[in-house]
This record gives structure tokens, sequence and C-alpha cells, in this order.
């Protein structure tokens, strides 16, 4: 079959799909990454009164340069307040005020329950992962998360190794079971495909399939069977999405290079 | 009297080498400042480790090079946190996730907010204080340090249990209890200082307002001490008083290869140095340690070390902006 060189790359392409999952006038708690330039383009394109928020003090960042970190000196610029984590996770994240959280792992897996803290024995790990940071908080008080991820098969086992970040746990009482009020992971972006939670079974399924990619392939990265009956095309990204990106957005390619693995 | 609060207040203005010897002891429990990538208080970690402290327990929420830096030079026996991380240019750090993986220090895994909380019950006095995160997670159920050594330690600052969840007397729902943290020592970077010790942070302040509250004792490195009369203009900036500050170090550029907004910016540069001898090994990292830290005498020899007037010029803030726009960031990495 001869392949088509699309004008756009992977992580594009997921930047692009994940900005769609944040909608105008909400508030958003955004992590270092691939989230960041999604914030970023949603409130260049169809979102501009989307609130930013970091977790390390920074409401409604108008952001000109791309942080590194959302404890980056760069998250402060146009803020309406500046503070710290106990303002934003307590006043804000557990007060019930956030919409839209963003988070990512080492491991994800039906359920959307995550790993960031260790891979293997969690006393005597194989790898040891840098830990909790926001996401634990954000999983757990958010109003809904999305959640991106590089999609390899040992990054989608039936079972993350450490319980890290709070997903639909085991199923849809799995939240409430915890004492958990609220939230939940709605969505999922791959470099694949884009995944949703089934309203009764809160069992994760392939919603739409990346342009060029097989089901086959997606069902051989994934340690879980997965359910493609409601799978579409996931939307490609615009020009001028991509411009904003390259040009606008991250022209230093501060996330872009560690995104460029991806393809 | 005038005399006393003059001596007093001259006394809390110090060199590092003297903060150091004062107050960090061999197996002193430090509570950290700053977050990730910005104003972590790096001349002090450097300091130290040149006094080559040993048995440290380090406290904070997102931690990256300082508590990294402390691992690889073998002074720490535990750390209590959330993230240890430089992100955006290595995440986790390198000596953390070996000494982890090689099971050389005692570890205790929070959330951020958790690890806030944590500061919060220390400085308000109470034994702990309640959330909605982190139930359900793996990080209540599984203990760095278990119940029965918690129990048997004669550590008093090591909580008897790791956190609780209790059932709201009001409410009947399921809440989380971390236990109050108190560490012996503060460490803060602040921009401004007063000479009595007045703090002002500008920017995101993090976790430091708590840390330095639940502490014992404080001590702030800073960029500038200013007259203290001059922080009492506008007292409304500031966010630490001076009275719970017990040493003042004045560290121009100290925080470096970390940011401090409106000062200067992160040194790519010198964080490339940094991973690729951290992820060498522990050979290699003492190779990083003879060379920037064991064999430099004080912060203006570090700084010529890594790179002099030409660098920190590059790294300087712009004033409005608070960061230097032109540094960058990929190319170091790539």
């Amino acid at each position: 079959m001869n392949k088509k060189k699309l004008p756009y790359t992977t992580a594009e392409l997921m930047i692009c799909r994940a900005a769609k999952e944040l909608r105008d006038r909400e508030i958003a708690f955004i992590g270092t990454g691939l989230p960041m330039i999604a914030a970023m383009l949603a409130k260049r394109t169809h979102a501009p009164n989307l609130v930013i928020i970091f977790e390390a003090g920074t409401i409604d960042s108008k952001l000109v340069h791309l942080p590194g970190s959302v404890g980056d000196p760069r998250c402060v610029c146009g803020s309406t307040t500046c503070s710290g984590l106990f303002d934003v996770f307590g006043t804000i994240l557990q007060r019930g005020r956030v919409d839209v959280g963003f988070l990512g792992g080492a491991q994800c897996d039906m359920y959307g329950n995550l790993n960031s803290t260790a891979i293997g024995n969690y006393w005597k790990p194989k790898v040891r992962l840098p830990g909790s940071g926001g996401a634990g908080d954000i999983a757990a008080l958010a109003k809904r998360t999305v959640i991106i991820m590089k999609h390899e098969k040992r990054r989608f086992p039936p079972k993350v190794d450490y319980l890290t970040s709070m997903g639909w746990v085991d199923g849809s009482e799995g939240r409430s079971k915890v004492g958990l009020t609220r939230g939940g992971p709605v969505t999922v972006v791959t470099d694949l495909c884009v995944m949703k939670f089934d309203e009764e079974t809160k069992r994760m399924y392939v919603a739409e399939i990346h342009p060029g990619v097989s089901r086959e392939q997606i069902q051989a990265e994934t340690g879980f069977p997965l359910d493609f009956s409601r799978a579409k095309t996931t939307p490609e990204p615009t020009e001028e999405e991509i411009r904003l990106i390259r040009e606008k957005i991250d022209p230093e390619r501060v996330i872009l290079h560690r995104l460029s693995k991806l393809k | 009297m005038t005399a006393k609060i003059e001596k007093e207040v001259e006394d809390k203005i110090m060199d590092i080498k003297e903060a150091v010897k004062k107050f960090i002891s061999n197996g002193c429990h430090i509570g950290l400042g700053g977050f990730t990538v910005q104003r972590h208080p790096m001349e002090f970690i450097r300091e130290i480790i040149r006094q080559r402290k040993r048995n440290l327990v380090l406290y904070g929420c997102s931690q990256g090079i300082d508590a990294d830096m402390l691992i690889g030079a073998k002074c720490v026996k535990r750390i209590e946190m959330a993230y240890v991380g430089d992100e955006p240019f290595v995440s986790p750090s390198p000596n953390f996730r070996r000494a982890i993986e090689e099971g050389l220090i005692e570890w205790e895994d929070y959330t951020n907010f958790g690890a806030t909380l944590r500061f919060v019950a220390g400085a308000l006095g109470i034994p702990f204080m309640p959330t909605k995160s982190m139930l359900g997670s793996d990080i209540i159920t599984k203990w760095g340090i278990p119940a029965e050594v918690r129990e048997k330690s004669s550590d008093s600052r090591l909580a008897s249990k790791k956190l609780a969840v209790i059932t709201c007397p009001f409410t009947g729902e399921k809440v989380t209890l971390v236990p109050a943290c108190k560490p012996e020592v503060a460490i803060i970077h602040a921009q401004i200082c007063g000479t009595k010790g007045t703090v002002r942070i500008l920017g995101q302040t993090f976790a430091d307002e708590f840390v330095a509250r639940s502490a014992e004792k404080v001590i702030v490195t800073c960029e500038k001490i200013v007259s203290e009369e001059s922080m009492r203009m506008e007292p409304e900036r500031n966010q630490i008083p001076f009275y719970l500050v017990n040493a003042i170090v004045q560290v121009p550029y100290g925080a470096h290869p970390t940011a401090v907004y409106k000062y200067y910016d992160y040194d790519p540069d010198h964080y490339a140095i940094y991973i690729k001898a951290a992820r060498g090994g522990w050979d290699s990292f003492e190779k990083y340690l003879e060379e920037y830290v064991y064999s430099v005498d004080g912060l203006s020899e570090y700084l010529k070390k890594v790179g002099g007037a030409e660098k920190l010029l590059q790294l300087k803030a712009d004033p409005v902006l608070g960061y230097n726009p032109k540094i960058r960031r990929d190319k170091p990495f790539r």
C-alpha cells in the first residue's frame, strides 16, 4: 500500500485532538508537555475564554511562551492571581471548580487507572518513575479527566502495577465505592487512536482511529481486548492548527522535540 | 536594648558556610522550597554536600535537582514527597530513580496536595489535615515505610502511620488524613529578604510559605538583602514574617541551574551536563560533584565554572516577562 506522507506529525494530530476536549469558558487543570500545547491551541482557536490553571500557583495564564514545567516562570505571564499549591489544589480543584484535567502516565489500564510511580514491585521497582506530583489529586478531584498516552502494549496492561491516579477503578461503581464523589476519565488520546469509556461498564473502547492506522495494530499494542464497533476516523488537523503549533506555540520545539519520538 | 536588637539582626545575616555549619546536622530533617525547575536553594544544597552531611531526611512537594543532587552525593537517608523530576529536561531525576531501584534510600510517596497539606498541618500546629484526594489509590495502601517500622522507630518525626482513611463524623463520607510534617529546618530561596528576615517571594509561592511555617527553624537564601524598613513600606507583598527566619544568606544566582522569576531563567546547558553525569551512574556523578561542588570554593567560583558573566547575562530575566525568552531549551538535548 502506498502510504501518503501526511502534512502533520502524529504528535500534532494528538495535540489537535486533545485540544477539542477543552471547551470555551471551562476551567482546565493543565500539566507539562502535550497538554500545554493543546490548551494553548484551544485558546487560539475554539476556546478563547478557557481558564488555564497550573498547579504551582498560576490562574488564567495568558501564555506568551510555552512553559517547560507547571512551575516555570513562564506560567506567571498575565495570570489573574499567582499563589501556590494550597490555593490551586485546595480552593479550586478540591472545591470542585475544575472542569477538566489532563493526565498521563507510564501505564493505563482498561478502566483508565494510571501509574506514574513505579513499574514492577513498588518496594523493589524495575523502573522507578517520578511519582504522583499533582496527577493523583487531579484524577480524584477534577470533574472529568482526559488521558494522553503513547500506545504500546506494555503501557496498556490489564492492571497497572501501582495505582497512582484513579480512573473508574473496576467499573461504574468504582469511584463511589472508594469515596470519590465526582470525576473520572472520559477520553484517552494515544498516537494510534482515541478511546472513550462505555456508559454502563466504564471499560475503554475505541471511538476514533487515526488516519492510516489499522484495528489490528491498535489491538496488538493493547494488553486487553478492545471493542471497535463504535470506531470512526479521527478528524485531521487543519493547516491553520498546524501553523499555530509550529510557528506560534512551540517554535523552540521544547515539547515537540520530545514528542518527535512518536513518529 | 537597641544594641541587643541590632546584635540579633546582625546574627541572622551570615555566609553560607556558617549557615550550613550552624543549622544542618547529620540526620537533620529538612523541608525544601521550590518546585521542579524554579527557586531551589541550590547553593545551600551544594554547601551541604561540601560539608558532607549524612542521613538527611527530606520533605517536599515536587522537587527536582535539589533532592536529586543530595541523593547523588549520598547525603540522604529518606525522602517524603510527591515528585522528583526536572521537567522539561528529565523525569524522574536520575539519582533519585537509581537510588530507589538499588534500594539505597527510604521513601514515602504522597500527592502534591497531600504533601502540601502535611506542611499546612505542621504550620497550623494540628496533627493532620483531611482531604478528598488519594481515596482508593495505592498511595493509601502501599507504604514505603511499613507500619511496624514506623511504630518501632525512635524517630519522633516519623508519623506512626503514612496516612489514614476515616469516615467524616459530620457527613459520613470518606476522607483521607495526612499527618503533619514539622521539619527541623526549612530552606527557602526567595528573591528578596529584609535585614531582619522579612521574605518577599515574587511569582508562584509553591508551598514555601507553609514549608517555612511548619519548620522549627527557617533559612532563607536570597538574590538580594534590602533594608528591613523598605520591606515594611509594602508589607502586602511579603509572605514570611521576620521572626520565623533564623538565617539570611545572600547568594545572587544561587538557585542556578534552576530559575528565579524576575531574576534569571533556568540553564538548559547545565541541566544537560548534570543529567548526562547523573545518568552515567554513581562514579560518573561523583566526577560531576568533584568538578562543580567539592573542588569549588563558593558561589563566585561556581558561577565562573558554569559560564561566568556571559552565561549569567544569557540567563538574565526580561524585566517584564520575568524569564528570558531567548534561551533555547531544546538545543542542549538534541
